[in-house]
């Protein structure tokens, strides 16, 4: 067994700090749950940082109501986020997609900007013996698409990568275009949370379009028009407790069985959380129906990058996005 | 350059001295002698190292223990006063609720918070916020109903049963 992986544990006293020390020092990475960081870093071994830069400690925790929607601060647990009022009564899309990630001790350790943040990963990328890795070490190939493939992506892959973003929080929040904010030396910015996924291309290690060194301090999340329902739907292997093969975020305004607001987005699929644009064009002004619902899950899995073991996950994914439509629309007339 | 941490763990003051990346769980079992909390996975798979950190559920093989600085840790050492059983160590006991038992610490620590969590309240909704713990002996079943248990007696006696 090789020593334990050494590092430098600092905490910042301020986000100015944090931000100072991270940005100065290339080989300094944040620290916030660690429920990724921590397990790639110490367990896995397949990232290295020499200073690891504890922001947990840092005022950058809660749910503030602003007057059009929720500013949720970066070091803020899932479990938290989960049980907040307005997430409960009118996010059930979040809710529903933050509770069936992971587990409970995993959501009171995660925490939301950490969750936006978790690597875009597959077990060829999180096993050091494989050579093949793209992530890893850019040029080197890609194992996972001559491999065991199941858990990964179709949509935004090709020979590159085809590792899967495995959040579902981030499925809902793109589908309800999520803002991140993001303290970095120059100052404060903001990017929508649709722009802060890089597809992989020929450079699957750039995961965000995040410069080394910024931080994310908070997430916004706008609320939805009054009338909307929504939903999150997890497919996998197991009941709990398991990565997505495929899933769904809805969100519809129906009005006299005509869809009159739609917001889809599918997770378990994508190299990145994946809005459906076209699907949503597709939906609004068409009757509820199974044939809208169909036309709108054909054009959300368009133009797929499939390898021996993901095929089944194409027609999967449509009947995900079908079942989420109709489980919405009936909440909904 | 070391860096000393004190928190309480199990209600007495503990100090740590640490290079950075010891775990929460190393120090707990090599550096303070309570091995309760086992090492399953040691990966966050499994959720045998299941502790209470500031009365919630986390896993302590993928807590830094220098992030516990200032906070308070609860093991199975320290559910119940010195020769005494918790509430759902009994139930667990009382339903065969384990085989090899090495998973049942953690089992106990999460049914604990599961319980303060208000999760009990049905056996879809055990099963689910305890899917976290893995039984490679597959005492599910009983582990379901040693939880069911006590949260009947909770209902039946109270908020006052320490639990």
């Amino acid at each position: 067994m090789a020593p334990t992986p050494g590092f430098e544990y600092v905490r910042p006293s301020s986000v100015e700090d944090a931000v100072a020390t991270v940005s100065g020092d290339p080989t300094a990475a944040y620290l916030a749950g660690g429920t990724t960081q921590l397990d790639l870093v110490l367990k896995d071994r397949v990232i290295s940082p020499q200073r690891l830069v504890d922001i947990t400690r840092l005022p950058l925790r809660g749910v503030t109501r602003t007057s059009d929607g929720l500013q949720v601060a970066a070091m803020t647990t899932m479990e938290e986020l989960a049980a907040d009022p307005t997430v409960t009564r009118e996010l059930p899309l979040v809710r529903e997609a933050l509770l069936s990630g992971a587990s409970t001790q995993l959501r009171n350790m995660a925490t939301i900007g950490g969750n936006l943040l978790q690597r875009t990963r597959c077990r060829y990328f999180r096993d050091p013996t494989v050579a093949a890795c793209n992530k890893r070490d850019p040029g080197s190939g890609c194992a996972a698409v001559t491999g065991h493939a199941r858990m990964h992506a179709i949509l935004g892959a090709s020979e590159h990568c085809i590792a899967s973003h495995a959040s579902d929080l981030c499925v809902a929040l793109v589908a309800l275009d999520a803002v991140a904010h993001l303290q970095s030396m120059g100052g404060l910015s903001h990017v929508p949370l649709t722009e802060f996924y890089r597809v992989p291309g020929d450079r699957p290690d750039r995961e965000t379009v995040l410069e080394h060194g910024e931080l994310v301090t908070a997430i916004g999340i706008p609320l939805l028009p009054p009338g909307t329902r929504s939903s999150y739907l997890k497919v996998r292997d197991r009941a709990s407790y398991e990565f997505a093969l495929t899933s769904a975020a809805a969100a519809l305004v129906v009005e006299h069985d005509v869809i009159r607001f739609a917001r889809l987005a599918l997770g378990g699929v994508g190299t990145v959380p994946w809005r459906a644009y076209e699907a949503e064009g597709i939906l609004v002004g068409a009757p509820v129906s199974e044939g809208a619902f169909r036309a709108a899950a054909e054009a959300a899995v368009n133009d797929p990058f499939t390898v021996s073991g993901t095929e089944f996950k194409v027609e999967l994914a449509k009947r995900t996005v079908v079942r989420v439509l109709q489980t919405v629309a009936r909440n909904a007339s | 350059m070391k860096i000393v941490v004190a928190l309480r763990v199990n209600e007495a003051a503990a100090r740590l001295s640490l290079d950075g990346p010891e775990t929460l769980l190393d120090a707990l079992r090599d550096q303070m002698g309570l091995e309760g909390t086992k090492k399953g996975c040691d990966q966050g798979a499994c959720g045998a190292c299941t502790v209470l950190l500031d009365g919630k559920r986390v896993l302590s093989c993928l807590t830094l223990a220098a992030q516990c600085d200032g906070h308070e840790v609860t093991t199975v050492e320290g559910l119940a006063p010195d020769g005494g059983v918790h509430p759902v160590q009994a139930a667990f006991i009382r339903h065969d609720a384990f085989q090899c038992g090495y998973c049942t610490p953690g089992q106990i620590m999460s049914a604990v918070a599961l319980l303060d969590e208000g999760r009990a309240g049905s056996d879809e909704e055990i099963r689910e916020f305890m899917s976290g713990n893995l039984c490679r002996c597959a005492a599910y079943p009983n582990i379901v109903a040693a939880i069911r248990d006590v949260a009947g007696e909770v209902a039946s006696h109270g908020a006052d049963s320490g639990v």
